[in-house]
């Protein structure tokens, strides 16, 4: 099992680097650039001076030196060699970039590879700072999502198919397909709109009442917050749960150990819930690891909503502004929560089923 | 000698009138299967009011969906002269739905169709020939698959800022994954059956088995997947608008009539409500469409 856990991690690193050439590829393509981003509006500012604050970021140099630099670090690209505090040598990039004649200051750039994600351009502090302070309110907005969405699809699944083909499974079958067919956006507009504007019983948006620290109040102060986005975001969960669970128990319920409970006088109840449903329940496994990575990206457009001020939100508010860095980060966390789900799930069938075995 | 081949012959004919093609069975389900016929027909009908928006702007409604009258924005449903009221800038919202229509099907029905021409070509030629062809783009596939494609259409509409046309090519480019990975598992598992091997003894070249024997058995799968994934991509297309980075305004889109629709919540709640009405319908029937397809041509189905 961990020979095979290893042998997954490393097929996954090279999927990791081409997810992060090909992003940083199509970013560094994007007309503007970051500094007119930054400086958008801003009628001080000369197209002289945009142009010295681009090399200064080192936005100037062609596309492949720019990522060495992300990925790498840039000390070795121009360094101090007599320790005068004045660089001196320089490989790939000029020693003196903007022309004025004095050299620029010496790389300071440790690179991803060295846990270096650089600095927000707009934000103007570390970009792991700016992730890791978004974490907390993604995770709990995923996993009020994911609990939500086990707690109603599961249940729907197992009464729908030891119902089959009663109204229930019907109600549910159809109710499922025309929450597919909705757009999350649209959902969460029309519950604003229904329960915000309109009822004015929940707020419209955000985590909690602004406060000066800006700090939020334990979970518990604010669940009316968490509500309506919690809701949004389960649904598509709960559709699909319920339709696979409803699939997994049908499998089980057709099996001779099922008619064996029943034979040795079993009540329908305790067969369904004790002996069909845990069985059936194996399945889910295997969606658990995408699920939890699904949460994580499809996070995005529910936090933009509700003023979320999630990892999605974050990312989505990054691409608009050009702030590569931040990018870069919420992709690479992105891409690597996927890989990994896949392989939990992956590792969560084998450990919960043993006829399962890798190698 | 004369005599038993005129029998035979008869008896084909028997047979012929007795049992139907595969495509016979599934029209013959179709025509019968109430709950897509109407699907098609909401459909095609919310098609055709799109296709025909300028004419029924123009000549039936008498408004320019671009003309912005400050004087009469936020008018309510059934007002005089906008039987839909009208917007934030006062454009009539009938007509904007219309044209918005004419974007959003287009768009999703174009992607669709790239889509689909890219992933059943790469889709049959990687399952058919296999090997390094077939490893290098399964690569590519497990890389972009494992970006969480929202961000990866995010940087590539950021990249393009795209009209109508490009969004296509976006769409596209990140959408042909899917159905290559599903079209190249069922082209591997129809290679190896007898009658491609039979085709292939009576010196049937590749292109020919490729073309002529696995493709028309992939149809079924193809039609199915086809009308979902017009679906998905008009559900896409709408979120990305509505973010900002799909199709830009004034080019009115179900989506992008949304992008601001927090602001109307007190002023004009039509406004938020039937685009993504229009929205829910039309995926819908396309879903249905899908499911109906797939029951028609589902040789266990006894109907």
């Amino acid at each position: 099992m961990i020979k095979y856990t290893l042998r997954r991690l490393i097929q996954a690193i090279p999927t990791v680097f081409g997810i992060t050439i090909l992003s940083y590829l199509l970013m560094t393509a994007a007309p503007g650039g970051p500094v007119r981003a930054l400086t958008a509006g801003d009628p001080r500012i000369t197209a002289q001076q945009r142009e010295q604050m681009a090399i200064r970021m080192g936005l100037n140099d062609p596309w492949p030196v720019q990522y060495l630099r992300w990925l790498l670090g840039d000390d070795w690209m121009r360094w101090d060699a007599d320790g005068d505090g004045v660089a001196d040598h320089a490989f790939l990039i000029p020693l003196d970039a903007d022309g004025d004649g004095v050299p620029e200051p010496p790389g300071d750039r440790l690179g991803v590879i060295r846990g270096d994600f650089g600095r927000s351009y707009y934000a103007r502090r570390p970009v792991l700072d700016v992730i890791t302070e978004r974490i907390p309110a993604t995770l709990e907005l995923g996993a009020a999502a994911l609990l939500l969405s086990l707690t109603l699809g599961v249940p729907i699944g197992i009464i729908a198919a030891v119902r089959r083909g009663g109204g229930f499974d019907n109600f549910t079958r159809v109710m499922s397909v025309i929450f597919n067919a909705v757009p999350v956006f649209w959902l969460g507009l029309i519950l604003i709109l229904v329960f915000g504007s309109w009822l004015g019983l929940l707020p419209m948006g955000s985590r909690c009442e602004p406060t000066l620290t800006g700090d939020c109040p334990p979970i518990y102060g604010r669940l009316n917050y968490l509500l309506l986005p919690t809701v949004v975001l389960a649904t598509g969960g709960v559709a699909a749960y319920s339709r696979y669970m409803r699939t997994s128990m049908l499998d089980v319920i057709g099996q001779d150990y099922i008619r064996m409970a029943y034979a040795k006088g079993l009540r329908a109840r305790q067969v369904w819930f004790v002996h069909a449903a845990r069985n059936a329940l194996i399945p889910l496994a295997t969606f658990l690891g995408p699920a939890i990575t699904g949460l994580l990206g499809g996070a995005a457009i529910t936090e933009t909503i509700f003023s979320w001020p999630g990892l999605g939100r974050l990312g989505v508010a990054s691409v608009v502004q050009q702030d590569y860095p931040v990018v870069m980060a919420v992709v690479i966390m992105t891409a690597l929560a996927t890989v990994l789900g896949y392989l939990l799930s992956d590792i969560l069938y084998a450990w919960i089923d043993p006829r399962i075995r890798f190698d | 000698m004369t005599a038993t081949t005129a029998q035979t012959a008869v008896d084909l004919k028997a047979t012929r009138a007795v049992g139907e093609s595969l495509w016979q069975t599934a029209l013959r389900r179709l025509r019968r299967d109430r709950l897509t016929l109407l699907a098609m027909a909401t459909l095609l009908l919310l098609a055709t009011l799109s296709v025909l928006a300028p004419l029924i702007s123009d000549v039936v409604l008498h408004v320019d969906p671009n003309r912005t009258d400050i004087a009469n924005k936020f008018l309510p449903i059934g007002a005089p002269g906008h039987l839909l009221g009208t917007d934030d800038l006062g454009r009539d919202h009938l007509s904007r739905l219309l044209h918005a229509g004419q974007i959003s099907l287009g768009i999703g029905f174009a992607a669709a169709l790239l889509t689909m021409t890219i992933g059943l070509t790469l889709g049959v030629v990687t399952g058919y020939y296999g090997g390094a062809v077939d490893d290098f783009v399964n690569w590519i596939i497990t890389t972009l698959d494992s970006i969480p494609s929202l961000f990866l259409l995010l940087i590539i509409a950021a990249v393009l800022s795209p009209s109508p046309g490009t969004l296509v090519l976006v769409l596209a480019s990140i959408g042909w994954t899917g159905i290559t990975r599903l079209v190249r598992g069922e082209t591997i598992s129809l290679r190896s059956r007898e009658f491609i091997i039979s085709a292939r003894s009576v010196g049937a070249s590749h292109w020919r088995i490729m073309f002529i024997h696995i493709m028309p058995n992939l149809f079924s799968i193809v039609a199915v997947t086809l009308a979902i994934n017009i679906g998905n991509l008009i559900l896409i297309e709408s979120g990305l608008s509505f973010l900002g980075l799909g199709v830009k305004p004034p080019t009115a889109t179900w989506g992008n009539m949304l992008s601001n629709a927090q602001t109307f919540f007190t002023k004009g709640p039509h406004l938020v409500i039937l685009p993504g009405l229009l929205i829910v319908i039309t995926v819908l029937c396309l879903y249905v469409i899908g499911d109906g397809i797939r029951d028609a041509f589902d040789p266990a189905m006894k109907r």
